[in-house]
């Protein structure tokens, strides 16, 4: 019963880091490329650590819970590191695709 | 089965970081490298997980901890270099 | 609005909360001398750090902040397959764009939590708050901001504003009550 539960977990975890490196390697540009660690890695390291919380409270004596702690950590800082990713990127003017809509709302910096 | 599904999910993580590092060689500016390290030390903490899962211990856990603080901190902080050219002014 | 909390000794009680649950959490326990020492960690390390840190508002509504809390993680869930079927679909047919959000928050917590909500949800990335000056006095006069986003699909711009409004922004001014 619990291996089932602890394989699918790793199994939706696994996919969606998959995911994340898939768009990675993908999408044309660096604003397109940034949805996918910054959305998809954080869900399946999430996903994968609750299959690892399950893991070592069925097969190990008590409860482990301590694993919430990277997923929460994880969860906190993604859109901090994104934002900090995009912010120097908009600074040094990197290109856009063409049929990027809205650029004039990107102001310049100081 | 739990063994079968561990390697595939090895499999699948390994080839995430080779994918990562695909994009660190090739770049082509500075954010994208910084993305892609970003990835990469999220996906190594992947693997540390599932290698301490495979093993059975919980020892690995305060190396993935320590990990996912070091490398926010080190993004953060070369993305701080980037935009100002210092890190702490 | 309301930036001062109600004991000296307890200057962020949801820090101390925190800073409690992570503690027993690292140790994976509960005995009673983890407890203890939970306890004293979580008024110490508030009162010691209380100079270096900016008053931030306080959450006055913790139960409406759960239940929003909830919904992120439901919304997160969700956007998340949405982004992966994009990812995997066409790259062809996505195009992207760039959209400014006026803001009506105005203190800068309020707006880290919301551009971190937006970050995470659905196919956007929060990218720059305009204007630029970053840190607002007391006394100053809240100016209206702007929050910049790239979205990965964009369809229809007015829409997507309004569901950011309504959905993430209207249960955050409720929750600190600015």
């Amino acid at each position: 019963m619990f291996e089932w539960i602890i394989s699918i977990l790793l199994l939706i975890g696994g996919c969606f880091i998959l995911v994340g490196s898939i768009g990675l390697v993908k999408m044309p540009d660096f604003y397109m490329r940034l949805h996918g660690p910054t959305k998809a890695t954080t869900l399946g390291m999430a996903s994968l650590l609750t299959a690892a919380m399950v893991f070592f409270s069925t097969t190990q004596a008590g409860l482990s819970i301590k694993e919430i702690l990277i997923s929460l950590f994880l969860l906190l800082t993604a859109p901090i590191s994104g934002y900090m990713m995009i912010k120097s990127a908009i600074h040094h003017k990197l290109d856009c695709i063409e049929r990027t809509k809205g650029i004039d709302n990107i102001e310049d910096d100081v | 089965m739990l063994e079968t599904v561990m390697l595939i999910v090895f499999a699948m993580v390994g080839v995430s970081l080779l994918l990562n590092v695909w994009r660190l060689l090739v770049g082509p500016s500075v954010p994208d490298r910084i993305l892609a390290l970003d990835t990469m030390y999220i996906n190594s903490i992947a693997l540390i997980i599932l290698y301490g899962m495979s093993m059975g211990t919980t020892l690995y856990f305060e190396a993935a901890l320590l990990i996912a603080m070091l490398g926010f901190v080190s993004t953060v902080a070369v993305c701080k270099y980037l935009l100002r050219g210092d890190i702490i002014e | 609005m309301r930036l001062e909390a109600k004991y000296n000794w307890l200057p962020s009680p949801f820090l101390s909360l925190l800073l409690f649950i992570v503690w027993l959490f690292l140790n994976n326990s509960v005995s009673n001398g983890h407890i203890v020492l939970a306890i004293i960690l979580a008024i110490i390390i508030p009162l010691a750090t209380k100079p270096f840190r900016t008053k931030q508002p306080l959450i006055i509504k913790p139960g409406l902040a759960f239940r929003h809390l909830l919904l992120v993680l439901y919304d997160i869930i969700t956007a998340n397959v949405q982004v992966a079927i994009l990812i995997l679909g066409p790259t062809k047919k996505l195009t992207p764009g760039f959209v400014k959000v006026p803001l009506d928050l105005t203190h800068s917590m309020p707006i880290t939590i919301l551009a971190s909500t937006v970050s995470l949800t659905p196919g956007t990335v929060s990218a720059e708050v305009y204007p630029w000056n970053e840190s607002l006095t007391e006394d100053e006069e809240p100016q209206e901001r702007f929050l910049l986003i790239h979205v990965l699909n964009l369809e229809d711009e007015q829409a997507l504003i309004n569901t950011i409004k309504e959905r993430y922004e209207a249960p955050l001014k409720e929750i600190f009550q600015c």
